[in-house]
């Protein structure tokens, strides 16, 4: 029998194609392959358009912001002539305190001139503040769909001030329990307003990111000479990847490594209710980066435009107490007290760092804002309420979920990197799966899939031979 | 928090209500959450008096009309920061005591004192 849930789901397409203001079905190519690059210039705004959209919307134009005592306890503990400089774009200056600014600014821009009522978007994260503050300002409405309790109605600090924000931008927060089907009630409250979706996915959204890629390059070419020769990015959805990534080369920094950053919580699961209140992060980590970088048209719009694996040089994993030590110390030693989540590519960074040689150059491309509730300090205090061990050692010893181990000194402090490769070849399959039965990808679908993922077609013909035999 | 159990026409207040029973939930749910109800509370001008627990229509920040029951009269945030973490108060000392000793390493004048 046909529930309600799936009742709504059955419409989705045409709900979405209201709310979404753009017919994704021009771009599709085969049951494969679809003009990426086409979606995301469709909007038709230049990289100069965006700069002056968001410069109007007050987003944009960080502090770019070098950290000489960082750089400094990663060389006090680096091998001779090791030791990169590190950098950071203080981006928890944009005014609902993150990049998701520049992401949400486009998309209420576009709403505005399509003539909304209003927007909606489903995130428990920055990005709900980031499209209550601009729907404040352009006029517009604004529902925010957040996963924000376990059953038993505790939420986690970090995300109860999520609520809060974007209560006090004026925004509509429906919270609800752990579960996917968010994505349900918001499909359900586009039909019935007719709102545009904000969505995260949406290429608005990606493409506002791509300002932060441009200064970055720019600035750092002011103050260095050149672009960084390393990128690190906090990864969760892989929009924050993609958008700086495509920055970058749109500003002819093509030779900048990409790196992506999450937060190990691996074993944990994300739907579940026991597990929901068990992770001290909320974005940044494993739990989204790893799903939607292979498979990223999981998303709530028909085609994704964030896919961090056109972009990822490198995927390295810190553990959580390995963030909060960071999180500590840039307080103390750099004067920038930040929200944890974000310094997730600062830890990463500090490890990074230390094997680079010293006329390396290492950005940071976020922070993002701290206070009551989004603080290291209320998340370990919660951890601690809700039966996570945290103790002082070596991270080695972290279990996602179990226990958060503090490390002693930051030598203790290493990045592990994830298999690329890997997430490569489970991308090809997911596309492959995702294809109707039996289906044989053209030679065109192979070089879609080249694209997709970085690599060329004989990668993908191995990885296709390689599941065929499976 | 207020400690009100009972609100007039008008108050800011919130409601909560069951959107998606167990049976009605999606299918690929681990255990424990499936077999619970996905739940939402939100937040609205009252449209009657009322007191907790009884059915409630508020009017949203959009203009919307959501029903449920009256969950809380007033509702605030009590987020804190909380105490300090015992496992990071160290850092801040054991980084400057580094960094003293990195730059005194390198012939660097202290932090603060004297250079150019
Ligand atoms: C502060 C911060 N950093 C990084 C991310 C990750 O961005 P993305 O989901 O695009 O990978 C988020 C998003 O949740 C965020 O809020």
């Amino acid at each position: 029998m046909a529930t309600k849930f799936d009742a709504i789901m059955a419409r989705r397409g045409e709900i979405m194609l209201a709310a979404l203001g753009m017919d994704y079905s021009v771009f599709e190519q085969s049951p494969i392959a679809f003009d990426y690059e086409g979606m995301m210039s469709a909007h038709g705004y230049s990289l100069d358009d965006i700069v002056g959209i968001q410069t109007r919307a007050g987003v944009g134009h960080t502090p770019l912001l070098e950290l000489k005592n960082l750089t400094d306890v990663v060389r006090s503990m680096s091998a001779p002539g090791k030791g990169a400089r590190i950098f950071v774009k203080d981006e928890a200056a944009n005014m609902a305190g993150a990049f998701k600014d520049r992401r949400a600014s486009v998309s209420i821009h576009v709403a505005k001139e399509k003539g909304y009522e209003g927007v909606i978007a489903a995130t428990s994260g920055n990005y709900g503040a980031a499209v209550s503050s601009q729907a404040a300002r352009y006029g517009l409405k604004c529902i925010i769909c957040q996963e924000t309790f376990d059953s038993r109605h505790i939420g986690q600090p970090e995300i109860v001030e999520k609520s809060r924000i974007c209560e006090a931008f004026g925004a509509e927060v429906i919270q609800m329990t752990v579960g996917p089907e968010l994505f349900f009630h918001m499909v359900e409250l586009l039909d019935q307003t007719g709102y545009f979706a904000a969505s995260l996915y949406s290429s608005f959204g990606v493409s506002g990111i791509e300002t932060l890629g441009l200064e970055i390059a720019e600035e750092m070419t002011a103050l260095t000479g050149a672009p960084p020769t390393h990128c690190v990015i906090t990864h969760a959805g892989g929009g924050n990847t993609t958008g700086t990534a495509r920055g970058l080369k749109r500003a002819g920094a093509t030779d900048t490594q990409i790196i992506s950053a999450s937060v190990d919580l691996s074993g944990l699961h994300m739907a579940s209710d026991d597990d929901f209140n068990r992770k001290s992060f909320t974005t940044g980590h494993t739990g989204f980066g790893v799903p939607f970088a292979t498979w990223p048209d999981r998303a709530d719009v028909p085609r994704n435009a964030a896919r961090s694996l056109r972009y990822i040089d490198r995927y390295l994993t810190v553990t959580q107490g390995e963030v909060f030590y960071i999180t500590e110390a840039m307080s103390k030693i750099e004067g920038l007290e930040r929200g944890p989540a974000g310094n997730t590519a600062m830890t990463v960074a500090v490890s990074l760092a230390r094997d680079l040689p010293r006329d390396a150059t290492v950005v940071v491309q976020e922070t993002e804002y701290t206070g009551a509730g989004k603080h290291h300090w209320a998340q370990l205090n919660f951890a601690k309420e809700m039966g996570v061990e945290v103790r002082s050692g070596d991270p080695k010893g972290n279990v996602p979920g179990k226990v958060i181990v503090i490390p002693e000194r930051p030598e203790q402090i290493q990045a592990q990197d994830f298999d690329v490769a890997r997430m490569r070849k489970s991308y090809v399959r997911n596309a492959l799966k995702n294809a109707p039965e039996g289906y044989a990808p053209t030679a065109a679908d192979i070089a879609f899939l080249a694209a997709d993922t970085n690599s060329d077609a004989a990668a993908v013909e191995a990885i296709l031979a390689a599941l065929k035999e499976a | 928090m207020t400690d009100a159990i009972q609100c007039k026409a008008g108050d800011w207040v919130e409601v909560q209500r069951v959107l998606l029973e167990p049976a009605d939930r999606s299918k690929n749910l681990p255990p424990e959450t499936a077999e619970k109800p996905l739940r939402m509370w939100i937040k609205g001008f009252a449209q009657a008096a009322g007191a907790l627990g009884d059915p409630m229509t508020i009017e949203t920040m959009t203009g919307r009309l959501v029903e449920g029951s009256l969950s809380a009269i007033n509702p605030g945030y009590f987020h804190t920061f909380g105490n300090p973490i015992p496992e990071l108060v160290h850092v801040g000392v054991d980084l400057r005591a580094r960094l003293a000793d990195y730059h005194a390493a390198q012939g660097d004048a202290p932090a603060g004192k004297g250079g150019a």
